[in-house]
C-alpha cells in the first residue's frame, strides 16, 4: 500500500478530513441525519455515482474521459423494459444489460483508440446517440412491472437491519477497482499513461489496448447500474439517470484526479461521492432549497479545481523567492 | 485491439452465454405475481372526527420555479394555514422521477404528517411513498397521480376525457371547423399530458372533427426555449397549420410569444392550457382569442383539506367518505381514491381580468 500512500496527495488527505467532518458534524446537528434509515436512504443515494465513478476514475486517470455513462444507462434502463416485456426472464435480462452496457463501451473505445478521436468529442456524441436509442426502443412509455424480489433487494437492508443490500455491492466493486488501480502493475501503467502517453508506448505500455478495455469497462458498469436503477425506481425508463455524467465527474474531480489525468486515488474519489452526497442529504433535511444546494455543490467544485493551484502557484512563489535569496546571500558572501 | 482475435472471441462467448441463457427459464413477467408491498388502510373512517390542528403537511411539486405549481402550492398554503398547520414546500430543480424520491426519504424522516405530491413518474415514486404510508404519513397526490396502490387520495384537477374534449374542441372551433392543428405537449413522458393527448386524439375521430387534421404532436419538455424553437418547427413545416394546441403552461406561453412577434400573428392561433397571468398580454394583442385552465390555486386547496381529513381519520380515501373543504364546499372520494376539483374555465378578452394567478 505505499503505492497507495504515493498517490494520496495532501489534497486527497484534506478531502476525506472534509467529509468525516461533514458526515459528523451532519449526524450530531441535522436531526435525523444519523438514523439507519436516512443512511440506507444516503446509500441508495450514492449507489450510481459511486459505481459509475470507479471506471470513471481510471479513464480520467489515463487523461480521458467517458461522458456516455448516464446514457448508456439510460439505453439499457429502457432495453430492461422492452426485454421484460417481451417476456424474457429477468435472469436472462441483468446479464444481457450488463453485455449492452459493454458493447456500448466497445464502441466508444474503438472511436477512441481504433480511430485515434479524442475522447470528449466521441463521448459527447455517444452521449446523445445513446440516449437517442433509448428513447426509440421505449418511447415516452415507462416499464413498472419487475418482480418485488428484485426491486425490494435493491431498496432492502441485510435481513431488514440497518445495512443495505447494496452496500455490499458496493463496497465489493470499489475493494476490487481501489486493488487494481493502486497494487497492480495495471493500475501503474494507468498514471504512466496519464502522465505522457507517448513515453509509456515507448517504455512497452499498449496504451491503445489499455484504454480501449477501460471504456468496455466503464460501459458494463454504466449497463449494471441501468439494471440497479431501474430496479430501485421500478421504472424503466428512456430518461433515467439524465445528467448522471456530470455528477459523476464533479465528485471524481472533486476527490483530487486531475482532468489532464496522471493524478488521483481512488479513496479520494470516494470521499469526494460522498461529501457532495452527504451535504446535500444534510441541506435537505434542514431545508435548505433545490437552487442553493446547486449553489453550494457548485462553489465547492469550483474552490476544488482552484485551491490546489492556488496552492501550488503559492508554495512555487515561496520557493523562488526562497532560491532568490539564497543567491543573493551568496553573491553578497562573496564580495564581503 | 480489436484485431487481436482471442480477445473477439471472449466477447462473442460472452454473448453466446448470455443468449443460451435466454433460452433457460427463470422470472419472466408472464410468471411473476407482482405483489408489491404497500400499507393499506386498516383503520375505519369516523366522519365526526374533528381536523387535527398542527399537522405537517408537505408539498412535493415535479419541480420547483414552475409558476403554474407555484399558484397551485399557494393555494396549499392558505389552506394550511386555515387548517392551523405547518406548511411546507420542497422539490427538485428538474422534474425527474429519481431526484423526487430524494425528496420524499427527507420528509419521510422529518415526520410530515402528509405529503402532498405530484408524482413525476407514477410508479418511481412508489416504493417510497409506501414507505411513508408505512411511517403513518398520509400521501395525496395533486397534478400527476402516483400508482394507486401507493397513495390515499387523488385531487383530478377535471377528468382526462373533459380535458381532452376540451381541447378538441377549442382547437377545432379556432381552425373554423376544418386543416390542419398540431398539439405542442411537455415532456414525452408527462403523465396527464400524454392521457389528454390521447383522449384528444379518440375526440378527433369523431364525424364532426372529420375535417381537423392533427399533423404532430410536438415536445417542448417544458422548457421555455425549447418550446420557442418547438413552435417555430412547426410552423415551418407545416405551412397550412391553423392552429397549436398546447396543453402546458409553458408551451402555451412560449408558443404565443413566439406567433405574437412573427407575421403568422393573426394567421396561425394558439390555444390550450394556460396561466391568465402569462396569457393576459397575448390575449390582449389578439394572438390568442380563447384558452383553459381550472383554477390551479384550488387543487392545492383541495389537496390540504384531503390531506387533514386522512391524517385526522374523518376519512379513509374509500369510495363514497365525505369531508368539507374550507371555501370550496364538500367533496366526495370518488372511484380509486378520486376526487375531482370540477370543470375547466375557458378564459377569453372579456373574462381574463377576473383572474389573477
Amino acid at each position: 500500500m505505499s503505492e497507495l500512500r504515493k498517490r494520496l496527495s495532501s489534497w486527497d488527505a484534506a478531502i476525506i478530513v472534509l467529509t468525516v467532518l461533514v458526515l459528523v458534524i451532519a449526524s450530531l446537528a441535522v436531526d435525523n441525519f444519523g438514523t439507519s434509515r436516512n443512511f440506507t436512504f444516503l446509500v441508495l443515494d450514492l449507489l450510481p455515482i459511486i459505481l459509475v465513478a470507479l471506471p470513471m476514475t481510471f479513464i480520467i486517470v489515463t487523461g480521458e474521459i467517458d461522458l456516455s455513462v448516464a446514457s448508456t444507462l439510460g439505453l439499457t434502463s429502457s432495453l430492461m423494459g422492452w426485454f421484460w416485456n417481451h417476456n424474457f426472464s429477468i435472469e436472462t435480462i441483468i446479464p444481457l444489460c450488463v453485455l449492452i452496457g459493454a458493447v456500448a463501451g466497445v464502441v466508444n473505445g474503438f472511436l477512441v483508440t481504433g480511430l485515434g478521436l479524442p475522447s470528449l468529442a466521441v463521448t459527447i456524441g455517444t452521449l446523445a446517440l445513446y440516449r437517442g436509442l433509448a428513447l426509440v426502443v421505449l418511447g415516452d412509455s415507462a416499464v413498472a412491472d419487475f418482480p418485488w424480489n428484485y426491486t425490494g433487494w435493491v431498496t432492502g437492508t441485510l435481513g431488514g437491519g440497518s445495512v443495505p443490500n447494496v452496500l455490499i455491492l458496493m463496497l465489493a466493486l470499489a475493494v476490487v477497482f481501489g486493488v487494481v488501480l493502486h497494487a497492480t502493475p495495471v493500475g501503474r501503467s494507468l498514471y504512466a499513461i496519464g502522465a505522457n502517453a507517448q513515453a509509456a508506448h515507448f517504455s512497452g505500455i499498449r496504451v491503445a489496448r489499455t484504454k480501449f478495455w477501460l471504456y468496455v469497462v466503464s460501459g458494463a458498469v454504466a449497463g449494471l447500474v441501468g439494471v440497479l436503477w431501474t430496479l430501485r425506481y421500478s421504472s424503466a425508463r428512456a430518461d433515467n439517470g439524465a445528467g448522471l455524467e456530470l455528477a459523476v465527474v464533479a465528485a471524481v474531480l472533486l476527490g483530487g484526479v486531475s482532468i489532464f489525468g496522471g493524478k488521483g486515488s481512488l479513496p479520494g474519489v470516494l470521499a469526494g461521492v460522498v461529501l457532495l452526497a452527504a451535504l446535500q442529504n444534510a441541506l435537505r433535511l434542514e431545508d435548505v432549497s433545490g437552487q442553493a444546494l446547486n449553489i453550494v455543490t457548485g462553489a465547492l467544485l469550483v474552490l476544488s479545481v482552484l485551491l490546489p493551484n492556488i496552492i501550488t502557484a503559492v508554495r512555487g512563489n515561496w520557493h523562488r523567492r526562497k532560491l532568490r535569496q539564497s543567491s543573493k546571500e551568496k553573491t553578497a558572501a562573496r564580495f564581503v | 485491439m480489436l484485431r487481436s482475435p482471442r480477445k473477439s472471441l471472449s466477447v462473442a462467448t460472452a454473448a453466446f452465454l448470455a443468449l443460451g441463457m435466454a433460452a433457460c427459464g427463470g422470472t419472466t413477467k408472464d410468471s411473476s405475481a407482482n405483489t408489491g408491498g404497500g400499507a393499506q388502510p386498516g383503520a375505519s373512517a369516523d366522519p365526526n372526527a374533528a381536523l387535527k390542528e398542527g399537522l405537517k403537511i408537505a408539498y412535493l411539486p415535479k419541480q420547483l420555479n414552475n409558476p403554474y405549481s407555484d399558484v397551485e402550492t399557494s393555494g396549499g398554503e392558505v389552506a394550511v394555514k386555515e387548517l392551523k398547520g405547518e406548511y411546507k414546500k420542497v422539490g427538485p430543480n428538474d422534474a425527474s422521477a429519481s431526484s423526487q424520491v430524494s425528496y420524499i426519504n427527507t420528509l419521510i424522516q422529518q415526520q410530515q404528517d402528509v405529503i402532498v405530491v405530484a408524482a413525476n413518474d407514477p410508479n418511481a415514486v412508489c416504493p417510497s411513498l409506501n414507505q411513508a404510508r408505512a411511517a403513518k404519513i398520509k400521501i395525496v397526490t395533486f397534478d400527476s397521480d402516483a400508482s394507486k396502490d401507493c397513495r390515499d387520495a387523488f385531487i383530478n384537477q377535471a377528468t382526462t376525457e373533459g380535458i381532452g374534449q376540451s381541447l378538441a374542441k377549442m382547437g377545432s372551433e379556432l381552425a373554423g371547423g376544418e386543416g390542419e392543428i398540431a398539439v405542442l405537449s411537455a415532456t414525452p413522458n408527462a403523465t396527464n399530458q400524454n392521457s389528454w393527448i390521447a383522449v384528444m386524439k379518440e375526440e378527433l375521430k369523431k364525424p364532426e372533427y372529420s375535417k381537423i387534421k392533427l399533423v404532430k404532436v410536438a415536445y417542448g419538455n417544458d422548457d421555455d426555449q425549447k418550446s420557442f424553437q418547438e413552435a417555430q418547427g412547426l410552423l415551418q413545416s407545416y405551412p397550412n397549420l391553423k392552429v397549436i394546441v398546447s396543453p402546458t403552461t409553458v408551451g402555451i406561453a412560449a408558443a404565443s410569444r413566439y406567433v405574437s412577434a412573427s407575421n403568422f400573428k393573426g394567421k396561425v392561433q394558439i390555444t390550450g392550457l394556460g396561466l391568465p397571468n402569462q396569457m393576459r398580454e397575448y390575449v390582449k394583442n389578439g394572438t390568442v382569442k380563447k384558452f383553459a385552465l381550472w383554477n390551479p390555486a384550488d387543487i392545492g386547496y383541495l389537496a390540504a383539506y384531503a390531506g387533514a381529513a386522512l391524517a385526522s381519520g374523518k376519512i379513509t380515501g374509500a369510495e363514497g367518505d365525505k369531508f368539507t373543504a374550507g371555501k370550496l364546499g364538500e367533496y366526495t372520494i370518488g372511484k380509486n381514491g378520486e376526487i375531482v376539483l370540477g370543470p375547466p374555465t375557458e378564459f377569453t378578452a372579456e373574462n381574463i381580468d377576473k383572474f389573477d394567478f
